[in-house]
C-alpha cells in the first residue's frame, strides 16, 4: 500500500512537471520543470529497484545535461513573443493526437495484457544483492564492446561540441599543411658552385710568396 | 504491489505529453530538444520496468547506453543551437529556411 502511494506521488509529480515543460512560457522555467521531471522519474526507477540508473539519472541529467541546457538558454538573448505564436492554434490538434496515441497505447499496455496475472511481481532480492555490482558484472563482460563504442561516441560529442562553438582566432603558431605539401625543393635549397680547390691553391701560392719576402 | 501496466501507462503518458509538446512549441528549438529528452525518458522508463519484471539486466544496460547517446545528442544539439544563434540571431524554426526545402 505504501509502495502504491509512493508510486502515485512520483507519477503525479512526473506528469505535472512534464506538462509544465511543454506549456510554460519561459525556457528557463521549462528547464527547471524538466529537472523536476527527471528527479521524479529517478524516484520511480528506485521503486523498480534500479538504484544505479536512478542515481545516474540524477547525476548525469540533472547535474550535467540540464545545467548545459540552462547555460545555453541563459546565453541566448531570445525574443520569446514570435516563438509562442501558433501555440493556441496547434493546441487542439496536438491535444487530439496525444490523446488518440495515449488511448491506443493504453489499450495495448493496459492491465489486461500486462497486469499482475501475466507479469507477477518478481521475488525480493537477497540481503547482499547490489544492483550496481550486477550491472557492472554484465556491462564489463557481455557488453564490453558496446561500452567501448559508447565511450567513443562521448569523445566524438566532446570534439564536435568544441569545434562547433570555438571561434577565437588561434594564438598558437602552427604549420599550414596545405602550404607544406606544395613546397618544391628549389624553395628551400640552393646549390652553389664553389671553386674551392683553386682558392686553396691561390692561397698556398700567396703563402709561399709571403715566406719568400720574409726571407 | 504495482503491476507492470502502471509503469507502461506512465511511460505512454510521458511520451504523449512530449509529442504534444513538439506540436505546441514547434517554433522554439530549445523546447523541442527538451521534448526529445522527455521522450527518451519515457522509453527508458519502459526499459527499466521490463528489466525489473522480467528479471533481466540487459534492459538496464540498454538504458545506460541510451543515457550516453542522449547526453551526446544534447551536447551537440545545444552546440549547433549556439552556432545558429550567432549566425542568425534567432532560434525560430520558421526562420531557418536557407535551404528552401
Amino acid at each position: 500500500m505504501a509502495e502504491q502511494i509512493i508510486f502515485f506521488a512520483f507519477a503525479t509529480v512526473l506528469v505535472l512537471a512534464s506538462l509544465l515543460v511543454i506549456t510554460i512560457r519561459n525556457p528557463v522555467h521549462a528547464a527547471l520543470a524538466l529537472v523536476l521531471a527527471f528527479v521524479a522519474s529517478a524516484g520511480v526507477w528506485l521503486l523498480l529497484q534500479a538504484e544505479f540508473l536512478a542515481i545516474t539519472l540524477v547525476l548525469v541529467y540533472v547535474g550535467a545535461v540540464m545545467v548545459l541546457f540552462l547555460f545555453v538558454v541563459m546565453m541566448l538573448d531570445i525574443n520569446l513573443a514570435p516563438l509562442r505564436e501558433g501555440f493556441t492554434r496547434y493546441l487542439p490538434i496536438g491535444a487530439v493526437i496525444a490523446f488518440v496515441l495515449l488511448a491506443e497505447m493504453a489499450m495495448i499496455v493496459g492491465p489486461s495484457r500486462f497486469g499482475l496475472a501475466q507479469y507477477p511481481s518478481p521475488a525480493e532480492h537477497l540481503a547482499g544483492y547490489s544492483n550496481t555490482k550486477e550491472l557492472g558484472s554484465v556491462l564489463y563482460t557481455v557488453y564490453v564492446y558496446p561500452f567501448e563504442i559508447a565511450a567513443v561516441i562521448l569523445l566524438v560529442a566532446i570534439i564536435a561540441a568544441i569545434t562547433l562553438t570555438m571561434r577565437t582566432h588561434r594564438m598558437t603558431k602552427y604549420v599550414a599543411p596545405e602550404d607544406q605539401v606544395y613546397v618544391k625543393r628549389d624553395d628551400r635549397l640552393r646549390i652553389m658552385k664553389m671553386p674551392s680547390e683553386r682558392q686553396i691553391a691561390a692561397d698556398a701560392a700567396k703563402e709561399t710568396s709571403k715566406n719568400e719576402t720574409a726571407e | 504491489m504495482i503491476p507492470l501496466s502502471y509503469y507502461l501507462i506512465l511511460g505512454a503518458i510521458l511520451f504523449c505529453i512530449s509529442i504534444a509538446g513538439i506540436f505546441l512549441n514547434r517554433k522554439n528549438v530549445i523546447i523541442l530538444l527538451m521534448a526529445i529528452e522527455l521522450m527518451l525518458l519515457a522509453v527508458n522508463l519502459n526499459f527499466v520496468a521490463f528489466s525489473h519484471f522480467l528479471g533481466d539486466t540487459a534492459g538496464q544496460v540498454f538504458v545506460f547506453f541510451i543515457l550516453t547517446v542522449a547526453a551526446a545528442e544534447a551536447a551537440i544539439g545545444l552546440a549547433i543551437l549556439v552556432v545558429l544563434f550567432r549566425k542568425k540571431r534567432t532560434i525560430n524554426v520558421n526562420d531557418l529556411d536557407s535551404l528552401k526545402g
